[in-house]
């Protein structure tokens, strides 16, 4: 690899923009959410770009508002994993992870689709552990019902720890022996059928910045995708986390930070700055400004309009009018930084939504934007970078084409691929074999 | 039924798929080569796929040494255009909602040719891989195969066709009304739904059940797009066949609508008379109405399909008995079976979705 010797190296992976608000599905270049193209077109500009990897989210029930379906964003989305294998074909180098819930599904298969997807993408695999803890989901499957928000990182834990004892289970001779795990949340026992995979184990992401998701990254992943996208929370939550890494005898190098991010490009950052607005009050329809709102007040809120004054009543703080979505922490604090911001600035209810939410990380001309994601990483408030577009599927065509040979240039990105596996790329150790 | 009716021709991919000892000997020898697994079936899908045979299959199970085989056959997908891809998919220890999901998937990335081999998994060893309950008989679980087909086929119809609106004005990007619930009660499980995936390409990907063992013919009957038979003489196989016919008469279906194409595991080293007797033997069975088509389980599928395209399936397309080239792009298209409408389309729209 050309880098600069001394310069912390910038890791970045693609997010397929899919189902959220900040995908906008009404703009005239936006292509198709579901056909393979669209998939392939994003995977290859992110490997011609030589991202570190590729990434799809999940949902396992779609979105409700009022016991309705929610019809505003982007609905529906194929299954993670038979994609990826599919992108492994349209693809050599990018790795291909996929977010697949810990609660809906057992470790015996899922870690069997896993090793096979390693298998099939020559040691790209990622796997993205999500938990789930509601029985509106769970309404789609077997085992029904729900975890305490405790118990799902309990069964979280046991299942990808029961996943690496099957991965452990051939040699890396290529010896098959049988397994057995008896635990809290899983007893089992037999043979793995998939020879151990090129990268030993798949590499493991965790999403979620709870204090029981922060434990869980630094004991058990090597990706973490957080939310922190200002360079102050960024540099709290990135020594928090390294922080952590010791207790479980690991390096700070062992686990890669990356937020989610969101950007805008320009000429210049006037320009910019310009598309930037223009793209919030896309992703922010009149529709999604009441949605908006109503997923705060947890009320019906149909009959105000949306170039009117907030509503003055208070949020409902046991409302169960949205379902299949994470929940608004503090929705009487929000209402309140809401009113008054509407007040001060004398904004209707769609300029308060779009100018409180859905604003985006990085914005400005292709220099600004690198300089900026290099002082991040530099100042370690991340190890790099899951970019969001907001369009499929072009979305990253300019960030590839503008933004990563300034990275190149500064000595802080890549400029070939060195290794072949998702591990060489984010610089992973080999994980030990536990016989 | 006559002999102009479509021959239809399909192979089995997975290594040692078949019970002779020369199978077994490479399903063994196949396990530690994993790593060669693309491009091994990449390869012999496109050897099939030049002989234009309608569909492979590929076999698996929770015990069976090698890869998960929904996803070889994704990995295979685009690099092929034509072929069908088939994968075995246990319906026994799975959740019913990513089944289907992967298989609609499977047939977004293929562009609509995707099908699944519905399969049980009757033995302790497999459910000691999960834990979660003892293996019940193999009637119960071939009855719960059913209601994951079912459940399978309200789910991919759970979106309509045209769900997806991208109405600027209204800021609505699916019209909800074409989006349902499916509300699924079986014995063993309950879905809720919609699908999280929109309706594929081909509406419902192709069911094809193994229909040799009795506990699974009834399912086959009422769910099987496609049913395999094995038989030793094709009075065998018509009886089959026409057993099959009348079960999905019985259960309210169109027998035209279902395809019935014998199983045969053959050894090409040992096959008396080699591909040309076979091709005597398919356009025997074929013309007197005993199937539909055949399903080749090589015992050496690097040796036994190249021998089968070149020497068996050439002789049936120089008689005229087998398609030269592709007509049309689904594998409902080759197999000849409509694109269902989406049972909750308005009564309205039923005439018009249908597709030969």
């Amino acid at each position: 690899m050309s880098t600069t010797p001394g310069r912390k190296q910038i890791h970045l992976a693609a997010h397929f923009p899919g189902v959220n608000s900040t995908t906008v599905w009404a703009d005239p270049r936006s292509g198709s959410q579901i056909d393979f193209s669209s998939f392939e077109h994003l995977a290859r500009t992110a490997e011609r770009g030589l991202f570190d990897f590729f990434f799809l989210a999940e949902g396992l029930r779609l979105r409700e508002h009022n016991g309705r379906i929610h019809d505003l964003d982007v609905v529906g989305r194929p299954e993670s994993i038979t994609v990826l294998n599919a992108l492994a074909a349209v693809t050599d180098r990018l790795g291909l992870a996929g977010t697949v819930n810990a609660t809906f599904n057992e470790p015996y298969e899922l870690a069997r689709r896993l090793a096979s997807l390693d298998h099939l993408s020559a040691g790209r695999a990622a796997w993205n552990v999500v938990t789930s803890s509601d029985a509106f989901t769970g309404e789609n499957f077997r085992r029904g019902g729900f975890l305490d928000r405790a118990d799902r990182y309990a069964r979280a834990a046991e299942f990808l720890a029961t996943a690496r004892e099957l991965w452990d289970s051939w040699t890396p001779e290529g010896r098959q022996r049988p397994f057995v795990h008896s635990g809290p949340q899983f007893g089992i026992e037999g043979e793995f059928t998939v020879p151990r995979s090129p990268q030993g184990h798949p590499v493991v992401i965790q999403a979620g910045d709870s204090a029981e998701g922060r434990e869980f990254a630094a004991s058990a992943a090597d990706v973490v995708f957080t939310r922190h996208s200002t360079l102050e929370a960024g540099r709290e939550f990135y020594a928090d986390v390294k922080g952590r890494l010791a207790r479980y005898g690991r390096e700070p190098g062992d686990l890669k930070i990356m937020p989610g991010v969101t950007y805008v490009l320009g000429d210049t950052d006037g320009e910019a700055q310009e598309r930037a607005g223009e793209i919030r009050r896309q992703q922010v329809s009149p529709q999604n400004a009441i949605l908006a709102l109503e997923q705060i007040w947890g009320r019906d809120l149909s009959g105000y309009d949306p170039d009117g004054p907030l509503p003055d009543i208070d949020p409902d703080p046991d409302s169960t009018l949205v379902q299949g979505r994470v929940r608004v922490a503090d929705p009487v604090g929000v209402a309140r930084r809401w009113r008054a911001l509407s007040e001060a600035k004398g904004l209707s209810i769609r300029q308060t939504v779009v100018e409180s939410t859905s604003r985006q990380s990085f914005v400005g001309s292709p220099g600004t934007v690198a300089a900026a994601l290099e002082e991040f990483v530099a100042t370690d408030a991340a190890d790099g970078f899951i970019l969001v577009p907001h369009l499929t599927p072009g979305g990253l065509d300019d960030f590839v084409d503008r933004v990563v040979p300034l990275l190149q240039e500064r000595g802080v990105f890549r400029t070939e691929y060195s290794g072949t596996t998702l591990r060489s790329h984010l610089g992973l150790p080999e994980p030990v074999w536990k016989g | 039924m006559t002999s102009s009716r479509t021959l239809h021709l399909a192979a089995e991919l997975a290594p040692g798929a078949g019970d002779s000892p020369s199978a077994l000997a490479s399903a063994r020898t196949a396990a530690p080569a994993v790593g060669g697994t693309a491009a091994r079936t990449v390869a012999l899908a496109r050897l099939a796929e030049g002989a234009a045979l309608d569909f492979l299959t590929h076999d698996d199970s929770f015990t069976r040494p090698g890869l998960d085989a929904l996803a070889v056959l994704a990995r295979v997908a685009p690099e092929t255009r034509s072929i069908g891809l088939v994968p075995t998919v246990t319906t026994t220890h799975t959740e019913p909602f990513h089944v289907q999901a992967a298989v609609a998937t499977l047939d977004w990335v293929s562009r609509g040719r995707a099908g699944w081999r519905i399969a049980v998994s009757p033995t302790g060893a497999e459910a000691a891989l999960f834990g979660r309950r003892t293996a019940p008989a193999t009637a119960e679980l071939w009855q719960e195969a059913g209601e994951v087909a079912e459940v399978s086929r309200k789910l991919w119809d759970s979106w309509e066709d045209d769900a997806e609106i991208r109405d600027v004005v209204t800021g609505r990007f699916v019209d909800r009304r074409k989006l349902h619930h499916v509300n699924f009660q079986g014995a063993t499980f309950s879905v809720t739904g919609p699908s999280i995936v929109p309706r594929p390409p081909q509406g419902n990907p192709v069911t094809v059940v193994d229909a040799t063992r009795p506990a699974a013919r009834d399912t086959a009957a009422h769910h099987a797009d496609v049913a395999l038979i094995r038989a030793s003489s094709a009075e065998e196989a018509a009886a089959l066949r026409a057993e099959l016919r009348q079960g999905a008469r019985a259960h309210g279906r169109d027998p035209g609508q279902l395809r019935v194409l014998l199983s045969a595991t053959v050894d090409l080293d040992a096959y008396e008379g080699g591909p040309a007797a076979l091709a005597e033997l398919i356009a025997g069975w074929h013309g007197g109405g005993a199937v539909d088509g055949f399903h080749l389980v090589p015992a050496v599928p690097e040796r036994d399909l190249e021998r089968f395209t070149a020497g068996t399936v050439t002789r049936l397309r120089d008689r005229g008995l087998f398609r030269k080239a592709y007509e049309g792009t689904t594998l409902r298209d080759q197999l000849g079976l409509a694109r269902p409408v989406s049972q909750y389309a308005a009564e309205a729209r039923v005439t018009t979705g249908a597709r030969a």
